[in-house]
């Protein structure tokens, strides 16, 4: 048995072991900046101030979070599953930080005579991928909800996880009649789709609205709530959790709004392209690293105007009672992604035929 | 059914059209309030930097004050102690000795002066009880302390300092509050 | 031994290990997660031999999917084992003499199944692949999938006659 293990390109491991290092640290700065965001927002929208004691205009404020998280007990319920106890948030954690394998966070940069891209995996089946990793999600939830042996946790977990897989639908309809026009699943291909000519939201109003409505929904964002729902079934599947597993959870939920505004920018805003300017020819004028940069930093800003958006419809809208969520999901959702579909596929055929019916 | 006020509204229950029903509209127009409320003005007063200002009839906690050469003023009469309804304030008298009259203004003082600070409600009766302007009810309130022992006050926390050698801390201490 | 032989061995050693387990485990709401690990391995073979189309949908449709709603029903059945009847001596031992029996036609009947010139495509089959298989769906075998379809689109009609009340 001859070692030919290491055969494959070291180098490109280590490219990609560098690029996985610094997106997952991204994301987890990001997700940290996102709870000061949400309580500034929160604050400012209510006509308060916000967090503003720790550190400059309160900057400091997530690490103290986090501090607070860390020196907090940490409590096993007495007959819970301890292995699918902590087995739970880690998921939840996992699935969170999964997605962002497959989004191009920038198109390529040039170092060290290598040309770099800036994407962990450009597999071909890059909306899918996101897709599964998302329907994962459910088991963070789900496995953390039963293990801590409390019925109301069940009940929580059971109410979250029906909510995602019912918006799931909707949401994968929606994609459907996007990828007619993109006729690619790779993500990276359809950024560049759109790189020349209109983003795809022009084309797909309807499956963008539908799409971002599921993406609340799947977040467990406000108006969806539910399943954290404090009021009504004390605290939701993490009521038995505390210290950093239940900051794990809350993270998680952080870390998924920005992927998934990262998704919502790719597919529908463009992606790393920026906006009203000519991509290629600036590259060529300032150079491929300059443009890789700028490219990096307007996806970075369709982002975080989406992740305000998130946070600016938690503090507008109040939570939906839970039939009128599973009614809005089944019963209006899903019948116009399927409506959109049937439309943008007549529409598709119709493009292909010259726009006459024979 | 007569209206039992004249700005009672009647609740409309017309079924909604569809226009209404697509939430959107509406949704929108919840969206651009709160979105306005970004920029309002913050009504919120960033406590320990800013405070607000006092009303000229405050009353917080009590000084026993001295007059302008620093001479205690209280005699220790025991108006305050019988004028106080929660019965907070106790005293023990002494008389001035030969040689102490940079200290007491009369006669008579008091060697022990003792408020619960817990106990008092700081209606400021003793204040309007003291014909010697001895005790005032100052600008300073939120005390904080571990033990309940601590908040009985005595003569060390309740003198204002001294006018002329701490006259910075004086004023303080005094603060804008006029006597009603 | 490359990487493709140790990923290989790796998962289908992690996959019967699982799969044992999914039928040791006395709890079922474990039996279900070491179902979904089979299902993880599955996928992960589904990708060495180059079919990313396959691998994910069986994750998104089994995996993501059908094994909540397994978790579903037990989690709220609430099955423990002290809930489990208690099974019959005589049951077990119909048991193993049934499976041993089974194992046994199932030897004899692969024993001369012509399996060894048949080598995977790993990493370089086609078929797998979305456009692929679309063209394979859509072009060769339209009516089989349409009539999959029909057969879903009743299974569907049946499950809500039978779950509304009368």
């Amino acid at each position: 048995m001859h070692v030919t293990l290491l055969a494959i390109d070291l180098a490109l491991v280590i490219e990609k072991l560098i690029l996985i290092a610094v997106i997952v640290t991204v994301s987890l700065l990001v997700a940290m900046y996102e709870t000061y965001a949400e309580r500034k927002i929160a604050a400012f929208i209510q006509d308060r101030r916000g967090p503003n004691r720790a550190g400059p205009f309160g900057i400091l404020q997530p690490v103290a979070d986090g501090l607070k998280l860390f020196m907090k007990e940490e409590i096993v319920p007495n007959l819970s599953n301890k292995f699918l106890f902590i087995l739970g948030p880690g998921l939840a954690m996992l699935t969170a930080m999964m997605t962002s394998a497959v989004i191009p966070w920038s198109s390529h940069i040039e170092l060290f005579g290598r040309t770099i891209h800036l994407q962990i995996a450009d597999v071909n089946i890059g909306i899918l991928y996101i897709f599964g990793v998302v329907s994962m999600g459910v088991y963070g939830v789900m496995i953390g909800g039963w293990a801590s042996n409390n019925k109301f946790s069940l009940l929580a977990a059971i109410r979250g996880a029906s909510q995602i897989i019912s918006y799931e639908l909707a949401m994968g309809i929606s994609l459907i009649a996007l990828l007619m026009l993109t006729q690619s699943l790779s993500l990276k291909t359809i950024v560049q789709q759109q790189q020349d000519g209109l983003y795809y939201v022009a084309y797909q109003p309807v499956g963008f609205l539908i799409f971002l409505i599921c993406a609340f929904a799947e977040c467990n964002r406000t108006p969806f709530d539910l399943s954290e729902a404090e009021s009504e079934l004390n605290f939701g599947y993490h009521q038995e959790y505390s210290s950093m597993k239940l900051g794990f959870y809350l993270f998680a939920e952080y870390v998924n709004m920005f992927i998934s505004s990262a998704v919502m920018a790719t597919l529908y805003f463009g992606g790393y392209d920026i906006p009203f300017v000519n991509d290629a020819a600036f590259g060529a004028h300032y150079g491929q690293n300059m443009l890789a940069i700028l490219q990096g930093l307007s996806l970075f800003l369709k982002v975080v105007i989406f992740i305000f958006f998130f946070m600016w419809v938690r503090w507008t809208i109040p939570r939906f009672r839970y039939d009128q969520l599973m009614r809005l999901g089944w019963k209006g959702l899903i019948p116009l992604s399927l409506l959109n579909m049937l439309i943008t596929g007549f529409i598709v055929l119709l493009r292909q035929y010259g726009w006459h019916f024979s | 059914m007569q209206a039992l006020t004249s700005r009672s509204k009647t609740v409309e229950r017309k079924p909604m059209t569809i226009w209404e029903r697509l939430y959107i509209p509406a949704i929108a127009k919840g969206m651009s309030i709160t979105f306005g409320h970004i920029f309002k003005k913050k009504p919120t007063i960033n406590y320990p930097e800013q405070t607000r200002p006092f009303s000229p009839v405050f009353r917080g906690l009590q000084v026993l004050n001295r007059d302008e050469e620093g001479r205690e003023r209280c005699t220790a009469c025991g108006l305050c102690a019988v004028a106080c309804p929660a019965e907070a304030i106790t005293m023990e008298a002494a008389e001035r000795l030969p040689g102490e009259e940079n200290l007491y203004r009369e006669e008579k003082y008091a060697a022990k002066y003792e408020i619960n600070m817990l106990r008092c409600i700081f209606c400021g009766l003793c204040e309007e009880a003291c014909p010697k302007d001895a005790i005032y009810l100052s600008e300073t309130f939120t005390a904080a302390n571990y033990s309940r022992q601590s908040f009985i006050y005595g003569k060390k926390e309740l003198l204002i300092p001294h006018p002329k050698l701490q006259p910075e801390a004086y004023e303080k201490a005094k603060g804008q509050r006029v006597k009603r | 031994m490359s990487v493709t032989h140790f990923l290989f061995w790796f998962l289908s050693i992690v996959a019967i290990f699982s799969a044992i387990m999914v039928v040791v485990s006395k709890n079922p709401v474990h039996s279900v997660l070491w179902l979904i690990m089979v299902f993880f391995t599955i996928s992960g073979h589904y990708v060495l031999l180059n079919a990313q189309f396959l691998a994910i949908v069986n994750l998104i449709v089994y995996a993501g999917a059908i094994m909540v709603l397994f978790l579903f029903v037990i989690m709220l059945m609430n099955l423990n084992s002290d809930t489990e009847p208690q099974k019959n001596k005589w049951l077990k031992i119909a048991g193993v003499i049934g499976g041993g029996a089974l194992l046994l036609v199932l030897v004899a009947a692969l024993k001369n199944a012509d399996t060894k010139n048949q080598i995977a495509q790993t990493g370089s089959g086609e078929i797998g692949l979305i456009h692929n298989l679309g063209i394979v769906l859509f072009r060769d075998y339209a009516l089989p999938f349409e009539i999959t379809s029909v057969l879903f689109l009743s299974a569907l009609v049946g499950a809500i006659v039978i779950g509304k009340k009368e």
